[in-house]
């Protein structure tokens, strides 16, 4: 049985640094996430031929697709990959069903027109494989993008941002169709985008990119709730996020204790990480406390800690409420806009906070040498 | 009315174009996709026609067609006939004059295909030239079209560059627009208005065309 996984490793410093490596198995969904510039569209352009990396190897279901050291390169055209371009790329002077029969050229003759039909039954397009491109609307030109793609009947499915060109509404239905289609498809999907919500709803794993080196690949929950160092916190959309060190352990208790300015906090047991280590800790805005005025609050014996608002900022129902300490550092959190305003929170008042401490995530430091991954 | 004149003008208009309109796809393509040193000084070769009087690159051209030259010895030596004053030279001068307005428009064609959809090609499976031909030149045919009627129609009103290279005679380069001129020179100005008009009609017609067909193909693969 050959392994229907694409294996990628890819070196290089220009034009634009790569220092990647992961794995996708078939029917699994692995959603690259990175800012703009990050070399996302380099990683797929690399998978499918048409960028040729300084180094590196990639291997799709047993067969060397390239490979540096063996100086093995196979064209474009000899990798069976299906892609979505990010605008689709659609022919424009061929009808939808043309484009599909396009990428069919090594299927017989006769085969063709059925199985180009079946595709756009699968995507939801039956009955309008005679428009042109420019009489589709963008949705529709995505579902055309993808059941091309599949026509070449490939060994892996690669998406470039393919949801960015359409609307709110119509994006939510085609992340929606594309995980009913992956149900489907027993290939590897790989998919790029820069927006982290996309990836959390479609993603098996999550590969989270900077500067073309893999910064952290997980699942999405581990990815958002463990991310390894401080960059892939700023990456999730973590704001609470501090640098301190690694003050004691405590086994028994299953207690980890972190110093931060003149405090110390208390934290789940995260042994990896020796007394001493200077290290990156974020606590989600969810885990944070505010203490009542009136009678006590859950937790609040947990970690306590004494600020001012700095700010407050009212978003709708909710209000980001933003602390700030003695040492000038801020944390944010999200109040119900009628419990700020029952509670009289205002700029300038003093509250007290809870960090509850199994929110309390330590990360690698960035430059140091990284701890067990948990 | 010189019918010969304008049978000359039209055959040499034609072939011109048939001849041209190959390589200026080829070349059009490199120059739109493909960054090499010394790609603006093509460029500034290619587009030098456009720019210099009619009568000095007729004069280049006459001196590189001469007997003394490589090309005309080369020339004499294949067709045992000289190449200034002929048909063949006055075809390969209006080649070379009209590269610009081959080339540029099909550039143009090329240069507005999105690299995505050539991309979207090759990753659908086709080699190279299934990308070409069903793909970029389809897509940059209106650049094509325009290139082709317009060398054709440039080629009719030609007069200097035609006139220096294979002079005025009669069935083998007297084309239309010396005929004008020379039925001017002899005050028969009758003649001189039938094959003016003549030569206004087809301009104006292939213009037209030029337009009609781009608006056409334009609606058609609207993106």
């Amino acid at each position: 049985m050959p392994n229907k996984s694409i294996n990628i490793q890819l070196r290089q410093e220009t034009p634009i640094p790569l220092d990647l490596e992961f794995s996708c198995a078939p029917g699994e969904i692995v959603v690259v996430v990175g800012p703009s510039g990050s070399g996302k569209t380099t990683l797929l352009r690399s998978i499918c031929g048409i960028h040729r990396p300084a180094t590196g190897r990639i291997s799709s279901n047993g067969t060397i697709w390239f490979d540096s050291k063996q100086r093995i390169n196979l064209p474009v055209q000899q990798r069976r990959v299906g892609m979505v371009f990010q605008h689709y790329a659609l022919f424009p002077h061929k009808t939808a069903i043309q484009n599909i029969i396009m990428a069919q050229g090594h299927l017989e003759k006769s085969q063709r027109l059925d199985k180009a039909h079946a595709l756009l039954e699968q995507v939801h397009m039956h009955g309008l494989g005679d428009r042109y491109p420019h009489q589709l609307s963008g949705g529709q030109q995505q579902r055309i993008a993808v059941a091309r793609a599949l026509a070449r009947e490939p060994d892996v499915l690669l998406l470039d941002e393919p949801f960015s060109a359409v609307d709110q509404q119509t994006r939510r239905k085609l992340v929606r169709e594309l995980v009913q289609l992956r149900n489907r498809l027993d290939m590897p999907i790989i998919h790029v985008t820069h927006n982290l919500n996309e990836a959390r709803r479609i993603a098996d794993r999550i590969c989270i990119i900077h500067r073309g080196k893999t910064l952290q690949i997980d699942t999405p929950q581990n990815i958002m709730t463990r991310p390894h160092n401080a960059e892939v916190a700023y990456q999730t959309g973590h704001s609470n996020i501090f640098s301190g060190t690694v003050s004691r352990h405590d086994a028994a208790l299953g207690k980890t204790y972190i110093q931060w300015g003149v405090h110390e906090f208390e934290c789940s047991h995260q042994p990896d990480f020796a007394p001493g280590t200077a290290v990156d800790w974020l606590i989600p805005a969810e885990n944070l406390i505010l203490h009542r005025r009136d009678r006590p609050s859950r937790g609040e014996r947990e970690n306590p800690v004494t600020g001012k608002i700095s700010e407050m900022i009212p978003l709708g129902e909710s209000t980001t409420v933003s602390v700030e300490f003695d040492d000038q550092q801020s944390m944010f959190m999200g109040v119900p806009t009628h419990v700020a305003r029952r509670n009289g929170l205002e700029t300038g008042a003093t509250v007290t906070v809870s960090l509850l401490s199994e929110g309390i995530h330590l990360m690698t430091k960035a430059g140091t040498s990284s701890a067990k991954p948990s | 009315m010189d019918w010969q004149a304008l049978n000359l003008s039209l055959t040499l208009g034609l072939w011109t174009a048939v001849l041209l309109i190959p390589a200026a796809i080829l070349l059009a393509r490199l120059l739109a996709w493909r960054l090499f040193p010394g790609r603006s000084l093509v460029q500034a070769l290619l587009a030098l026609p456009l720019l210099l009087p009619p009568t000095v690159l007729g004069f280049y051209l006459l001196t590189a067609f001469g007997n003394q030259s490589i090309v005309g010895k080369l020339y004499a030596a294949l067709a045992g006939d000289t190449l200034v004053f002929s048909f063949h030279g006055i075809l390969l001068a209006s080649i070379i004059f009209n590269i610009p307005f081959a080339v540029q428009p099909i550039q143009r064609a090329f240069e507005s295909v999105p690299v995505s959809v050539r991309e979207a090609a090759w990753c659908s499976g086709l080699s190279n030239w299934q990308t070409f031909w069903r793909i970029e030149l389809p897509l940059a045919w209106p650049g094509v079209l325009t290139a082709l009627v317009l060398t054709f129609a440039h080629t009719l009103g030609e007069f200097g560059v035609v006139l220096m290279v294979g002079g005025n005679i009669p069935g083998a380069t007297r084309t239309i627009a010396i005929a004008i001129y020379d039925r001017v020179q002899a005050f028969d100005n009758a003649s001189a208005s039938i094959m003016s008009a003549v030569l206004l009609a087809i301009a104006f017609l292939c213009i037209s065309l030029i337009y009609f067909l781009n608006d056409r193909l334009a609606r058609r693969h609207a993106q």
